[in-house]
């Protein structure tokens, strides 16, 4: 099994103002689909599906730092992953909002994010 | 030395027991020494179940709640049998007659009662001792010495036709021998019955073989030092050899008056359930009496011991006991019988709704003022008790239907259904969970439906299964149901009840879904709350509301219903089902362009086209060019017609014509629940019109039926008729006129099926068709403004409301 090691680990993803307040949308980054949510209290990343049965948890509707899946409801706590309602966390990933706006996501590829 | 308060308890009953465990619960093992006094030598017991003892059908053992054990278990010192015979308030001890002396902090008096016995000569022998024969029923030990005395006895009699009486007459004729009830009153259990109940439980008794004697007080107990017979106060006397005495209770109130506690009929209390005359002293039972009510029934005792208990170990410093309202459910002899509240109506408002069949042996009587449940008795069929206890407790609103209140039509009961339903039975169907899960969630301390329904996500689908759900939350927990509060909000975010929301919504000007959150929860944005506060925020402000995409469901922020591959279903909409061989073309060719994976038919008597990805959208609707058919909205969806007066022989009336007016006219208008419509052109009802939120079926004479609350999903409801008119402008008029008063006062979600067994169909009448609040030009003003205010939302194709609204992925760009 090769050791993955990413090209780069900081992805700027552009302005925040792609992604209406309150809502979230999907990025592919290498194989790998990422939901960057544009909160009220600040941006968060997470895994694009829901582990219960694959929904878009980008068209999710957002509260707090809470999401809930457009399917079943199933909720997550979008800072740690956890699960509110319904069982197995999300994948979370680190991002931040720069200066001027831009979401910055840090990705260091799928076998480091999953070795937790 | 043990840094714990000492907490002692009087009395080992099931008041004293059960506040022990209330407390025990709360974590007080960890803040008292707890020492127990129980003047019996048992450990603690359901006396409710004596009578079965003294029939036989339960063993002493098997009625035992706390045997010796718990009481080591769980460091509880019991001394019995043991009297205290003093309270020191100054020292803070008690005295018992075992010698001992015993300090304490906080002092818990659950003394109980003891029969009451009325004044009446020969209950003595000439010695002074108890004449043989004559008992009382309260103790193991009084059901043991009945039983032995019983089966040396050729003829009983119990003088007392109440609960108790009518359980130890019960008793006695298992040990053959005859038996006669005695009672003062007119009829048998007066307390619990009114006349014609007790007359028709008075003829089960008298086919089960038990003599009744009404209206008879007794003077005298006969026989020198044994019982003979029984001396009446109108000279007539009755031969018998055992006499039981059961005619009420006394509070031990002594221990209390004697150390200078404030005592009526029994010790009062405050809401704490302390003596009013010292903190440290709490009461709990039959002892106790609250706001002048003194309580002989364990329902009561319960909810005392609950508030007692977080208020003494702190949990709660504001518990507070507020009266209990008295529901019975028993079983005297075999016969089920419950009673709650009032036995006769009292006020010209009081309805009053009977039901008898005496052969049977079944009564059943509700007493009802302005729409609330204030007295039920049940005889021989017990089915609707449950809702009937609960809506008697909670004083909600009964349905308008009184018969439904009386019987199950059709289906099972719920207790029969519950006590036969195996553990593995699927109660909620869209998520799978069993009764069994249900019941270990109950078991596991979840007592409130919600917090089950969250952990189990029972009812959480289709939401049909909620009322089974709750059933089985009920009879899981025993009837020690919690309400959880949020359930009378609006929106489980904001603590308020609709009324209360609307109140602040309009007084502090809040027109968006972040400015409510903001204002009225503390700023904590709730995802649950967002869809419902839009739907009431645009409803209030109309044009003004200011509309934030992110408090929608995606439905709702693309226009379409997502499915389970996350591609989206398209309705065009086809009004009154009528289309064009152009139309259908053109769906058509749409339909082979995007290559749509399924053309289907829908039960509105539209097409969907099924599998269109979120990106294509607006170029789908673009090319159909027909507008929204709105299938994925909480809104007017469709209106389904038949052929009516064009084409088909039995046509009354134009159907398809009122349809295609009533479809053009309301499409679009959001509403707390979606609204399905239908016209039918004869009451042969081919459209289903009866069955439709709201429903339009021409009759002879050129006039219309106008139903509403009808419904054919998950709920099956045949409509009611609203009113008769006789052209299709008014039924538009009055169909406008309702969806207005419903989108005003429903809750979110709910259907007009749920909203009109609320509310009630006289209060919707006489306020949509006769005006008796005068609103009626301001509802019509108001639907005529929504109607008016109506844009297709598929011309957001064209420009977008939000910005990447229809794409999914956004590009990542290089750095």
């Amino acid at each position: 099994m090769p050791i993955m090691t990413p090209e780069k680990t900081q992805y700027s993803l552009g302005s925040v103002a792609q992604i209406p307040l309150g809502e979230g949308r999907n990025f592919q980054i290498g194989g790998t689909e990422i939901a960057v949510f544009h909160t009220r209290q600040g941006v968060f990343a997470t895994q694009a599906e829901c582990p219960h049965r694959h929904g878009p948890l980008a068209d999710g509707l957002v509260g707090g730092t809470q999401v809930t899946c457009p399917f079943h409801a199933w909720k997550f706590d979008l800072t740690t992953g956890e699960p509110l309602m319904g069982q197995c966390a999300l994948q979370t990933y680190p991002v931040r909002l720069t200066d001027s706006g831009d979401i910055e996501l840090t990705f260091l590829g799928e076998a480091a994010h999953f070795v937790s | 030395m043990s840094d714990k308060q000492k907490l002692v308890v009087i009395g080992n009953g099931m008041a004293g027991a059960r506040t022990v465990e209330e407390i025990l619960a709360r974590g007080g093992g960890e803040q008292f020494d707890i020492t127990m006094f129980g003047d019996e030598p048992y450990g603690n017991y359901n006396r409710i179940l004596l009578s079965n003892v003294l029939n036989g059908t339960q063993d002493p053992a098997d009625i035992f709640l706390n045997p010796l054990e718990w009481y080591t278990e769980n460091d509880v010192t019991l001394h019995a049998p043991a009297r205290v015979t003093q309270i020191d308030r100054a020292r803070k001890e008690v005295r018992s007659n075992d010698g001992q002396v015993t300090p304490y902090d906080k002092l818990l008096i659950a003394t109980g009662s003891r029969p009451f016995v009325p004044p009446m000569e020969g209950l003595q022998g000439p010695e002074g001792e108890d004449k043989h024969g004559v008992f009382v029923f309260r103790t193991i030990d009084d059901c043991h010495k009945i039983a032995g005395y019983a089966n040396k006895c050729r003829k009983a009699a119990v003088i007392g036709g109440g609960l108790l009486g009518l359980e130890a007459a019960r008793g006695l004729l298992n040990y053959g021998v005859e038996v006669h009830v005695i009672h003062l009153a007119p009829w048998l259990m007066n307390n619990q019955l009114d006349a014609q109940g007790g007359k028709i439980l008075t003829s089960i008794m008298q086919k089960m073989g038990v003599h009744v004697h009404l209206e008879k007080a007794t003077a005298a107990v006969l026989g020198d030092d044994s019982v003979t017979g029984l001396q009446f106060k109108d000279g007539a006397t009755l031969d018998c050899d055992m006499v039981i005495i059961s005619t009420g209770i006394t509070p031990n109130n002594e221990l209390a008056r004697d150390c200078g506690l404030t005592v009526e009929r029994a010790i009062v209390t405050d809401n704490q359930m302390r003596s009013v005359d010292d903190p440290n002293i709490y009461v709990v039972g039959e002892c106790a009496q609250h706001r002048g009510r003194v309580y002989g029934l364990v329902a009561p005792l319960w909810e005392q011991g609950q508030a007692l208990a977080d208020h003494i170990t702190g949990r709660n410093e504001n518990a507070a006991y507020h009266g209990s309202k008295i529901a019975t459910k028993l079983k005297v002899m075999g016969v089920e019988l419950a009673s709650m509240g009032v036995t006769e109506a009292s006020d010209e408002r009081d309805e009053v709704v009977i039901f008898s069949e005496p052969k049977r042996g079944t009564y059943k009587k509700l007493i009802i003022r302005d729409g609330i449940l204030i007295g039920a008795m049940m005889l021989g069929d017990l089915n609707k008790v449950a809702y009937l206890m609960q809506a008697f407790d909670r004083g909600t609103p009964l349905p308008e239907e009184r018969l439904s209140l009386l019987f199950d039509i059709g289906a099972p009961s719920v207790e029969a259904t519950m006590l036969e339903m195996p553990d593995t039975a699927q109660i909620c169907n869209c998520n799978g969970v069993s009764k069994g899960q249900i019941r270990k969630c109950v078991e596991g301390g979840k007592r409130s439906l919600k917090m089950v329904m969250e952990a189990t996500r029972a009812g959480m689908g289709c939401g049909s299964c909620k009322k089974l759900v709750s059933e089985v939350v009920e009879w899981a927990a025993e009837g020690q149901v919690e309400e959880d509060p949020s359930i009378h909000y609006y929106v489980p975010g904001v603590a308020l009840i609709k009324s209360e929301l609307v109140e602040a919504i309009m007084a502090q000007g809040l027109k968006s879904v972040s400015s409510v959150f903001e204002t009225l929860a503390h700023g904590v944005e709730d995802a649950g709350s967002k869809m419902g506060l839009a739907s009431l925020l645009k409803s209030l402000w109309g044009a003004e509301y200011e509309d934030e995409r992110d408090a929608r469901y995606i439905n709702d922020r693309v226009h379409a219903n997502i499915q389970k591959d996350k591609t989206f279903s398209v309705i065009p909409r086809i009004y009154g089902g009528v289309t064009t061989a152009d139309d259908l073309i053109k769906i058509g060719q749409v339909a082979k362009k995007y290559d749509v994976p399924m053309v289907k038919f829908t039960g509105g008597q539209r097409i969907d086209l099924l599998g269109i990805t979120k990106e294509n959208l607006p170029k789908v609707w673009k090319d159909l060019g027909m507008p929204s058919g709105h299938a994925y909205a909480k809104s007017f969806r469709t209106c389904k017609t038949c052929v009516g007066t064009d084409f088909c022989r039995y046509g009354v009336g134009d159907s398809t014509g009122l349809g295609i007016k009533i479809e053009k006219r309301f499409q679009g208008i959001e509403s707390p629940g979606k609204m399905k419509l239908a016209t039918a052109g004869c009451p042969r009802n081919c459209s289903e019109a009866m069955v439709k939120d709201l429903g339009a079926v021409a009759v002879e004479g050129g006039n219309w039926e106008i139903y509403i609350g009808g419904a054919a999903g998950a709920h099956i409801r045949k409509g009611d008729i609203l009113c008769i008119v006789d052209s299709h402008d008014a039924v538009l008029q009055i169909m406008g006129r309702f969806m207005q008063y419903y989108i005003e006062n429903a809750k979110y979600l709910e259907r007009t099926y749920g909203f009109v067994e609320r509310v009630g169909m006289d209060k919707i009448r006489s306020i949509v068709v006769d005006d008796s609040e005068g609103i009626a030009a301001r509802l019509d003003a108001s639907i005529q403004a929504s109607v008016d205010a109506y844009v297709d939302p598929w011309l957001e194709a064209d420009t977008p409301a939000t910005a990447n609204q229809f794409i999914s992925t956004l590009p990542v760009l290089q750095a």
